[in-house]
């Protein structure tokens, strides 16, 4: 068996495999568990860097489900029948995303959560997603996008709500469920309308058949509203604040990294799907609704008191910075290509930046949970005696989610500034205006929770908790002060993948 | 329930049980499959858990929660089986084992010993199904006490 040839399935069907036994494990011994873990998450992380090395040095790799050998893509007739799974840089890179967040947080998890307190439903839900996760990054075929989005979506639903002795979970939960739900039945939807018209379910295929006719847009009006449901974009962003507050906060990076996935899996019906009947009125739709998003949930988040609701609304508005990059780069890259290139690779590196930073925020925010017993900005203060390495976690993450520099924040939203200043002065005004809000906002949570007087003696913080938070933090620093080499090695190619590699990934899968 | 209803239900529980059987087994010849045979035989549970209380099935909820996981599992590992071809690929079929034989081409009434894994990822999935949502309805009658309301 060659093992790179089969690593995309690998890296799917092994989470997969390693969520089932989990439970299995879990009733013989917790310890025989945690090993299974190491064992399945060290496996998982080893494919998915196995995959975006072959995939950055080779080629887009490819990989027939079921068929007679991993490059048997077309049916006799020419026809793509199965299951295909197609790897370009994009993919690969949110794939590598997934490895580092799901990594970090099952590290942080181990001393996190409570072996009583449904550790072993929190840590197969958790592998579940990240299957899922894989599944959605590496799927060439759209009603597998729809299947692995789904299985996202309850393992999502699971780990918002599973504490149901906690205050308000299964309430967040119910209302991440609906929003999950609907957005998956447009999903669903338009696929439907898709495979009416042209018989067909292959992306790569579907690309080249599509026409533009008003069936296929309302099928892309359909597929956008229901990525950005999932992906959290104001005006469909009310379940994520809660999601984000009631969850774990092992959980809470699972599902950021979950929110960029649906928005990888919007950027690639924009560009792959839709890419030969592009329209600029989609980009600046697009535009529009991450400019939307980044005013207003920074604007929310000024009103916060809650600690984890005040840093999921500024999750929430990173979300809109990616829209507002990729959106940029939608309009302007047909008239411009050097410019579109830049926006385009700006939302791309800010995904990677986003998932480090306020993953490291929401990792802090679950420390300060644990040992201050609280998240209530009235009632938490002085933790910075204390709790020393937590303090800095915190300030050096929400300093780079504002955009200060050498922080990673500021490497990919300069560029997301520059480019968007381009089309039109008054976007960057308003990101910057943005940035400038979150800057407050940390500001006042920084000195609320972390300076002043003691008020209590708060617990120790776990080393584990620490160290995953610890290594986060490298990622802000490494990420801030040599962005060029980032850019240069794995957000340029994934760019390239959107709109230069179309072609290439045509080809790939139908082999013309 | 009243002793009518819980002789009925014995009597019931294993004919559903044969006939969400029935439906997995022949899931790749006729309409149905897995999934709803699995749906059919966990009616089984539901019927017993009207019949004689969620408490007296509290000691089916272990077993139907592993039978869950196993179900999953095997799944995974019969996509395994052909991973010296191709993951999903069927290695079985045309093999001459169970489920082996070679589908005949043209129109015919359907032969069971066809299909390869299929018929066995067929049944892997009925017992995830009659697992889970066994599992899941055991929980709720938990969860909702004991009495009518």
């Amino acid at each position: 068996m060659n093992l790179a040839a089969h690593a995309p399935i690998l890296a799917v069907a092994v989470p997969l495999l390693g969520a089932f036994a989990l439970p299995l494990w879990a009733k013989l011994r917790p310890s025989l568990r945690d090993l299974w873990l190491v064992l399945v998450a060290g496996a998982t992380a080893a494919l998915t860097v196995l995959v975006a090395v072959q995939v950055y040095t080779v080629g887009i790799q490819v990989y027939t489900l079921g068929g007679a050998w991993p490059l048997d893509t077309l049916a006799p007739g020419g026809f793509p029948i199965r299951i295909v799974l197609a790897v370009d840089a994009l993919s690969a890179f949110m794939g590598l995303i997934t490895a580092l967040v799901a990594v970090v947080g099952f590290a942080y998890a181990w001393r996190y959560l409570v072996e009583d307190e449904g550790k072993t439903l929190a840590l197969t839900l958790g592998t579940l997603l990240w299957a899922g996760m894989l599944g959605m990054a590496f799927t060439g075929d759209l009603f597998n996008l729809f299947v692995f989005f789904e299985v996202t979506s309850i393992a999502a639903c699971g780990l918002v709500g599973y504490r149901t002795w906690a205050s308000r979970g299964p309430e967040a939960a119910f209302k991440t469920m609906v929003m999950y739900t609907v957005g998956g039945l447009f999903v669903l939807l338009a696929i439907a309308l898709l495979y009416g018209e042209y018989g067909a379910l292959n992306l790569a295929y579907l690309a080249r058949q599509i026409t533009g006719s008003v069936v296929d847009r309302i099928a892309l009006a359909l597929l956008l509203g229901g990525l950005l449901m999932k992906a959290g974009a104001v005006p469909l962003h009310m379940w994520a604040p809660d999601a984000y507050g009631e969850a774990p906060a092992q959980a809470v990076i699972l599902l950021v990294a979950n929110t960029q996935i649906s928005l990888y899996a919007l950027f690639r019906v924009l560009f792959t799907l839709y890419g030969g009947v592009a329209d600029p009125a989609i980009g600046w739709l697009v535009v529009a609704l991450g400019t939307l998003t980044l005013l207003v949930a920074a604007l929310m988040a000024v009103v916060q008191m809650d600690l984890g609701r005040l840093v999921a609304f500024g999750a929430v508005s990173q979300i809109g910075y990616m829209l507002l990059g990729v959106g940029v780069g939608l309009t302007a890259i047909a008239a411009r290509p050097a410019y579109g290139l830049v926006a385009i690779q700006g939302g791309i590196f800010h995904m990677l930046n986003d998932a480090v930073a306020i993953g490291l925020l929401f990792l802090a925010v679950g420390a300060v949970e644990k040992a201050a017993g609280n998240r209530n900005l009235a009632n938490l203060g002085g933790l910075g005696h204390d709790l020393t390495w937590t303090t800095g976690f915190f300030l050096l993450g929400s300093l780079a989610l504002a955009g200060i520099p050498p922080l990673n924040g500021f490497a990919s939203k300069l560029m997301i500034y520059q480019s968007s200043f381009l089309l039109s002065p008054i976007l960057s005004a308003l990101a910057i205006l943005a940035s400038i809000l979150l800057l407050a906002v940390f500001v006042k949570a920084f000195q609320g929770a972390f300076l002043g007087p003691k008020l209590s003696q708060p617990k120790p913080v776990p080393v584990p908790m620490l160290v995953a938070m610890g290594v986060l933090a490298l990622g802000v620093l490494a990420l801030g002060l040599f962005p060029e080499l980032v850019v240069r090695h794995l957000v340029a190619p994934a760019a390239d993948a959107l709109w230069t590699g179309r072609d290439l990934y045509l080809r790939a899968v139908l082999g013309r | 329930m009243s002793v009518v209803v819980r002789t009925i239900a014995r009597i019931l529980v294993p004919v559903i049980l044969a006939f969400g059987g029935y439906v997995i087994l022949h899931g790749h010849l006729t309409p149905g499959g897995g999934f709803q045979g699995g749906a059919v035989a966990a009616s089984a549970v539901a019927l017993l858990l009207v019949a004689f209380g969620a408490p007296s099935l509290k000691k089916l909820k272990s077993p139907l929660s592993v039978l869950e996981d196993l179900g999953g599992i095997a799944f995974v590992v019969l996509a395994f089986l052909g991973i010296g071809t191709t993951f999903f690929f069927n290695l079985l079929a045309g093999s001459g084992g169970l489920f082996g034989a070679a589908s005949p081409i043209g129109p015919n009434a359907g032969f069971l010993s066809t299909g390869g894994t299929v018929p066995l990822m067929n049944w892997a999935v009925g017992f995830k199904v009659l697992g889970g949502l066994g599992a899941v309805m055991v929980l709720f009658g938990l969860f909702g006490g004991d009495d009518d309301r």
